[in-house]
């Protein structure tokens, strides 16, 4: 499955956010994390991780250090720090909303057909 | 398998070359995208894949690079200008295009000998020395602002917001019935150069003047201009030297030629050609400035220790001499242009280094001179009671007492990890235009409540 581009970027920050939350990890780590929380289903453009990680190292959220991989390379490493943590228990509480809404719309309307058929 | 690994290196390096032309991604990003990819090798090969499929597969996987660049443009603007400034005129198209060089090199040429001609006329027209000295900032600064508001192309609005505070400055300077050689004349002299170059900002922000980022590249510009007027200095002083050694041997006086025409030209000339060569050459500049702050940064706190040693030795603080407020005035303004100058040269995402270190430092030693000064200055007022010089120094002062605990405080937390180094510049870009304001009050309001002495 495909999953809209626009959700994909929403859902980016707390992702990334909330596998940090876990532990400090490098960018590939990262990935290879959303691959398998997804089930392989979220599908990132590689390259478009580090951007946003430097923007939340520029807000604050998170810290990074350069270490060495064991092949002996630089490698950079990420921490989740304090406002991250925040920041991520804000977007916790948004998407629990949006999920929560989502969820009895699901209910309450049937599952459009086409989807089912092509996707099922 | 050796020879498999050759071709994989040999892969990688072409791809970083190839990463590494566009100006936005760094050697830093480029690392950390090599062992992204790297990454995603390794484990493909693993699934199977021989090192060509591999590596298609990771290069695929990792995004077009016009995509992916674009992304690291929109998070670092700030070496963005780099690219712009590389930018060849012809691939921006026809229609709407930037002016093209020769008519830039026109404009330039044109406004230099403007502002020269301005100059000449101002030395032809005010008769006395006072007079000159309290327009020559107004002759030359429109000329500067021109420029940089020709080549953002900047709106009604703008040009208005630049107009009025000049008008007001400039007919402040002209209608106050100054007392010749007093000190608000003095003062008025030294401060209306700070509101300028705050108009002169304005013309290089342009729309964008909340922009911090904005804020902070007029820092830069404003660093390199002095570096480059600095160059043009010595290389025209070295120029005019030997010309005028040659023509005094064979017997012709070039003093009056020199005096007269040659410096009312050159000396604001070069400030709009400076200008020109900090927005045309930006990223000539940018390689050295990082290393000329980090010799002087610990230079600057040899001598501030120095001075404060000096300071303290001397002893009776109340006998201080008036001129050495002064001079220490100008040493703290240094230090903070030192600081600013650093400050916008420094890529905001390295982590804590021993330089910022070694900054704050300068900026704990440069508040420790302050507290002297202003406790000398304040036993002196209590002594001699008040005057304009004692108050704007005063005023000074306390302006960069608040500068240099905040700058400290938040540089202090950067280093422990609690803060980003973003907060600190931010902090400096929203500070700065206080000085200016303090600069109009000294010039527009002193004059009257000290009755023009």
């Amino acid at each position: 499955m495909r999953i809209d581009k626009d959700l994909v970027a929403a859902s980016a920050t707390p992702l990334v956010l909330g596998i940090l939350a876990d532990g400090d990890l490098y960018g590939y780590a990262i990935l290879k994390r959303v691959g398998e929380l997804s089930g392989g289903r979220m599908q990132w453009t590689d390259g478009m991780l580090y951007p946003l990680l430097h923007r939340l190292e520029r807000l604050g959220h998170v810290s990074s250090s350069w270490g060495t991989s064991e092949s002996g390379r630089r490698r950079k490493h990420y921490t989740i720090t304090s406002t991250g943590r925040a920041a991520l228990a804000e977007r916790q509480a948004q998407w629990t909303v949006v999920a929560d809404a989502l969820r009895q719309v699901w209910e309450t309307a049937p599952r459009p057909a086409t989807v089912v058929e092509a996707w099922a | 398998m050796m020879a498999h690994d050759d071709e994989l290196e040999a892969q990688v390096d072409r791809w970083r070359g190839y990463v590494l032309r566009r100006q936005v991604i760094s050697s830093a990003d480029v690392d950390e995208l090599e062992d992204h990819l790297r990454g995603q090798v390794a484990d493909l090969r693993a699934t199977g894949l021989d090192d060509d499929e591999a590596f298609l597969v990771a290069i695929k996987r990792l995004g077009n690079v016009d995509a992916v660049s674009r992304e690291y443009a929109r998070e670092h603007s700030d070496r963005l200008w780099k690219q712009l400034a590389l930018v060849p005129d012809s691939t921006l198209g026809a229609s709407g295009a930037p002016a093209p060089r020769w008519r830039e090199l026109a404009v330039v040429i044109a406004l230099a000998v403007g502002a020269g001609v301005a100059v000449r006329a101002g030395i032809a027209w005010f008769d006395d020395e006072g007079a000159l000295a309290r327009n020559v900032g107004l002759l030359v600064a429109p000329f500067l602002a021109a420029y940089l508001g020709w080549k953002r192309q900047v709106g009604v609005r703008t040009v208005a917001a630049i107009a009025v505070p000049f008008v007001v400055l400039a007919v402040a300077l002209n209608v106050y019935p100054f007392v010749p050689e007093g000190s608000t004349e003095v003062l008025a002299i030294i401060h209306a150069p700070v509101i300028l170059w705050l108009l002169v900002g304005l013309a290089y922000v342009a729309e964008s003047w909340r922009s911090d980022g904005r804020r902070m590249d007029f820092v830069r510009f404003t660093g390199e201009l002095a570096i480059y007027y600095t160059l043009l200095a010595l290389g025209g002083g070295v120029l005019l030297g030997l010309t005028a050694g040659v023509l005094q041997l064979v017997g012709i006086d070039p003093e009056p030629v020199i005096t007269e025409w040659v410096m009312p030209f050159a000396v604001p000339g070069a400030l709009v050609v400076a200008a020109w060569l900090v927005e045309a050459k930006q990223d000539v500049v940018e390689n050295i400035a990082p290393v000329l702050t980090r010799i002087f940064t610990p230079l600057t706190i040899v001598m501030l220790v120095a001075v404060l040693g000096a300071l303290i030795a001397s002893g009776g603080l109340v006998e201080v001499d008036r001129n050495l407020l002064i001079l220490m005035d100008a040493i703290l303004v240094l230090v903070l242009a030192l600081l600013l100058y650093s400050i916008s040269a420094r890529d905001p995402l390295a982590p804590p280094a021993l330089a910022d270190w070694l900054q704050l430092v300068m900026v704990v030693a440069a508040l420790a001179v302050d507290v002297v000064m202003l406790t000398a200055m304040l036993t002196r007022i209590a002594e001699f009671g008040t005057s304009p010089n004692k108050i704007a120094a005063l005023g000074l002062n306390l302006l960069l007492l608040v500068h240099l605990v905040v700058s400290a405080w938040r540089s202090a937390r950067f280093l422990r990890g609690h803060g980003t180094f973003s907060e600190l510049e931010r902090w400096q870009t929203r500070y700065l235009p206080v000085y200016a304001a303090w600069a109009a009050v000294v010039v527009i309001v002193f004059p009257p409540l000290f009755d023009f002495a």
